[in-house]
C-alpha cells in the first residue's frame, strides 16, 4: 500500500513523462556536453577531526566504489555529519586523507555537492533562479536557464520555475535544493540527512526520487541518516558510526527498488537496531524482560 | 435562513437588517484599500474648517484651511511657493544623496571587512551620538550660513540611521546561505551580490525609511536659521509679517513632503522585496 502511494505521488509529480521532454532539452546540451557524470571512487583513509580537544572522529577508513550509494548511520553527535562535510569538502580534516579515484579530493577536478539538511535555497531568488546557482561557473553561459529547467523537470517541478520558495512546501523546497546539486552534474552527491525534517509520505515519496535520479545519473552518493530503514532501503552498503569509529559494515545485496516492510528488510533492519544499541545494553535489558 | 422568514410576513425589519448588513460590508471593504488612509486627515480638516468658522479656534491661533488654500492659491500665482519648495527639495535631495551614499558605501564596506568596522566604527558611533542640530553652530561658523551648511546637516542628519541598518544587514547574513554559497563555488562578489546583499535589503530599507524623516526634520531647522529661501524660510518671513495662514501652509507642506518620500520608499520597497512572504501577504490583501 505504501509502494501505492509511492508510486502514485511519482506519477502525478510529473515524473513520469520525463522522457517526452528530452527532445527540448537536447539542445543547450549540444553545446555544452551533458552527459551522465559518473561516479567518483572514494577512499578514506585515516581520516580523523577534531574541534579543539574534543576529537570526533577517530581514524575512518572507507572505500567507496564509484557509483555506489553508501548510507551512513548513527546516533546524534556520532560525527556522521562531521564525516560527510569533510567528504564534500566543506571542512578539513585534522588528519588522515580522502581520495578521489586516487587523487587527494581538493585538487581532482570531480564535482562534489552536498545536499543540507535544511534546503537553503534563496528567498530572493525564484526557483528557477535557485537551481540556476548549482550550475557553477556555468551559470553565466547561454542555455544556462534550460539546463536549470531540465534539471527541474527531473525533479518534477518544473510548472513553479517562477514561484518564489516562499510558497513551496517543505518537500519541494527539498526537491529544488535537488535539482540544484544535480545541476552541476556532481560525480559525488553528499546527502546530510535532508529528508529528516520532512513527513513520512513526502518523505517516501523524496526517497524514490533521490534512487531514481542516483540510479540515472550514476554518481557516488553518501547519505547520512538517523533512519534505518531509510538507510536499508536506498543503500548499497550501510555503515554504521559510533563514538567516531566505524562499529559496522553491512552489504545490502536485496534488488531494487525494494519494499519497505519486505521480510529481507525488516532482518536487516534489526540487525543493525541491535547493533546500535547493543553497547547501551537496551536490547538485552529488553530481552531479559 | 434570512428568506425563510422573509416569507414568514416578517419582511420590513428584516430587508432593513439586510440593507443594514451590506451597508456595513460595504464600508468595511472601503476601510481596507487605500483610500481608508486619508479618512482621518480629511475628518482632522472638516473639523478644523468648521470649528474655525464657527470662532472656536480665533484666527490669530491657527488659520482656517480655507485660508491656507488661498494663500497656497496666492503663493503659487507669484510663483514663490513652487520656487521655494524647488529650493527645499533640491537641499534635501543633495544632503540626502551626499550622506545616503556615503553611510551606504560604509555600511557595504564594515559590513564585510573586520579592518574597516576596526577603523572607523567607533568614531561613527562617537559623532552619531552627537544631536546633529548641535552642531548648528559649529557648522555656520564652518560653511557661513551658504546653503553648503544646510546641506552638510542633512547629510550628517541621513548618515546614521542608513550607516547603522546598512552594517546590521550585512552582519546579519545567514551563515547557512552563505555556506551553500560558497560550496557551490561563488566568488566573492557574487557571494555578496546573490546572497549577502539581497538578504540585507529588508534592513536598508528601514534605514533609508528612517532617514528619509529625519532629512526633512534636519532640513527644516536649517532652513530656519538665517536662509533666504525655501520653505523654512518661508515660513520664518511670513511670522514677521504676522501671515499666520503661510506659516500653517509651510508646516503643512513639510508634512505632505515626508509623506511622499515615505511612500516612494515604500514602493521601492515592494517592488524590491517582492519574494519577502511580508510583502506577498500585503499584495494579495489589496
Amino acid at each position: 500500500m505504501v509502494d501505492d502511494i509511492l508510486v502514485r505521488a511519482l506519477l502525478e509529480e510529473g515524473l513520469h513523462p520525463l522522457d517526452d521532454r528530452e527532445p527540448a532539452t537536447r539542445e543547450p546540451a549540444a553545446s555544452e556536453p551533458d552527459l551522465p557524470p559518473g561516479g567518483v571512487a572514494i577512499t578514506i583513509a585515516g581520516l580523523t577531526k577534531s574541534f579543539g580537544s574534543n576529537t570526533v572522529l577517530h581514524g575512518i577508513d572507507l572505500e567507496v566504489p564509484a557509483g555506489q550509494f553508501l548510507t551512513v548511520i548513527g546516533k546524534s553527535g556520532c560525527g556522521k555529519s562531521t564525516l560527510l562535510r569533510i567528504l564534500a569538502g566543506l571542512d578539513q580534516a585534522t588528519s588522515g586523507e580522502v581520495l578521489f579515484d586516487g587523487v587527494p579530493s581538493g585538487r581532482s577536478g570531480h564535482v562534489a555537492r552536498l545536499m543540507f539538511q535544511e534546503p537553503r535555497l534563496l528567498p530572493w531568488a525564484r526557483v528557477i533562479g535557485n537551481v540556476e546557482v548549482g550550475l557553477g561557473a556555468r551559470r553565466t553561459l547561454p542555455g544556462a536557464e534550460d539546463r536549470a529547467l531540465a534539471k527541474l523537470a527531473a525533479v518534477g517541478l518544473e510548472s513553479r520555475a517562477t514561484d518564489w520558495p516562499s510558497v513551496l512546501s517543505g518537500g519541494q523546497k527539498q526537491r529544488v535544493a535537488l535539482a540544484r546539486a544535480l545541476a552541476s552534474s556532481p560525480n559525488f552527491l553528499a546527502l546530510d540527512e535532508p529528508l529528516g525534517a520532512l513527513d513520512a509520505l513526502t518523505r517516501i515519496e523524496m526517497q524514490g526520487l533521490v534512487e531514481q535520479v542516483w540510479r540515472e545519473q550514476g554518481f557516488t552518493a553518501v547519505l547520512v541518516t538517523h533512519d534505518v530503514t531509510e538507510a536499508i532501503v536506498l543503500g548499497d552498503r550501510v555503515v554504521l558510526i559510533e563514538d567516531g569509529i566505524i562499529k559496522l559494515e553491512l552489504d545490502i545485496d536485496l534488488p531494487r527498488p525494494r519494499r519497505r516492510g519486505a521480510p529481507e528488510v525488516a532482518a536487516l533492519e534489526e540487525k543493525v537496531l541491535r547493533h546500535l544499541f547493543s553497547e547501551g545494553g537496551y536490547v538485552e535489558r529488553r530481552a531479559v524482560a | 435562513m434570512s428568506d425563510s422568514q422573509i416569507v414568514l410576513g416578517r419582511v420590513l425589519p428584516l430587508r432593513s437588517k439586510a440593507v443594514g448588513r451590506r451597508f456595513g460590508r460595504t464600508v468595511k471593504r472601503f476601510l481596507t484599500t487605500d483610500a481608508a488612509a486619508w479618512i482621518v486627515p480629511v475628518a482632522l480638516l472638516l473639523v478644523w474648517q468648521v470649528a474655525s468658522q464657527l470662532g472656536l479656534i480665533p484666527s490669530n491661533v491657527l488659520s482656517a484651511p480655507s485660508d491656507v488654500i488661498d494663500a497656497a492659491w496666492r503663493l503659487t500665482l507669484n510663483g514663490e511657493l513652487l520656487n521655494n519648495i524647488a529650493v527645499s527639495a533640491g537641499r534635501a535631495a543633495a544632503g540626502f544623496v551626499i550622506g545616503g551614499s556615503l553611510a551606504f558605501a560604509f555600511g557595504l564596506l564594515n559590513g564585510v571587512s573586520r579592518i574597516g568596522e576596526k577603523l572607523t566604527d567607533t568614531t561613527f558611533q562617537m559623532v552619531r551620538n552627537i544631536p546633529n542640530l548641535a552642531m548648528v553652530p559649529l557648522v555656520i561658523l564652518w560653511f557661513g550660513i551658504e546653503d553648503s551648511a544646510r546641506v552638510f546637516l542633512v547629510a550628517l542628519g541621513v548618515f546614521f540611521p542608513i550607516y547603522i541598518n546598512t552594517f546590521h544587514g550585512i552582519r546579519t547574513a545567514d551563515a547557512h546561505l552563505v555556506e551553500m554559497g560558497r560550496s557551490y563555488g561563488m566568488s566573492n562578489w557574487e557571494l555578496f551580490r546573490r546572497v549577502i546583499l539581497p538578504g540585507a535589503l529588508p534592513s536598508i530599507f528601514v534605514g533609508l525609511r528612517y532617514s528619509l524623516g529625519i532629512m526633512w526634520l534636519t532640513l527644516i531647522v536649517a532652513e530656519t536659521i538665517a536662509a533666504n529661501s525655501g520653505i523654512g524660510y518661508m515660513a520664518m518671513s511670513a511670522r514677521e509679517f504676522m501671515q499666520l495662514d503661510v506659516v500653517v501652509l509651510s508646516i503643512l507642506l513639510y508634512a505632505l513632503l515626508g509623506k511622499l518620500a515615505d511612500s516612494v520608499a515604500r514602493l521601492l520597497e515592494r517592488t524590491t522585496l517582492q519574494w519577502h512572504p511580508a510583502f506577498q501577504a500585503r499584495r494579495k490583501e489589496t
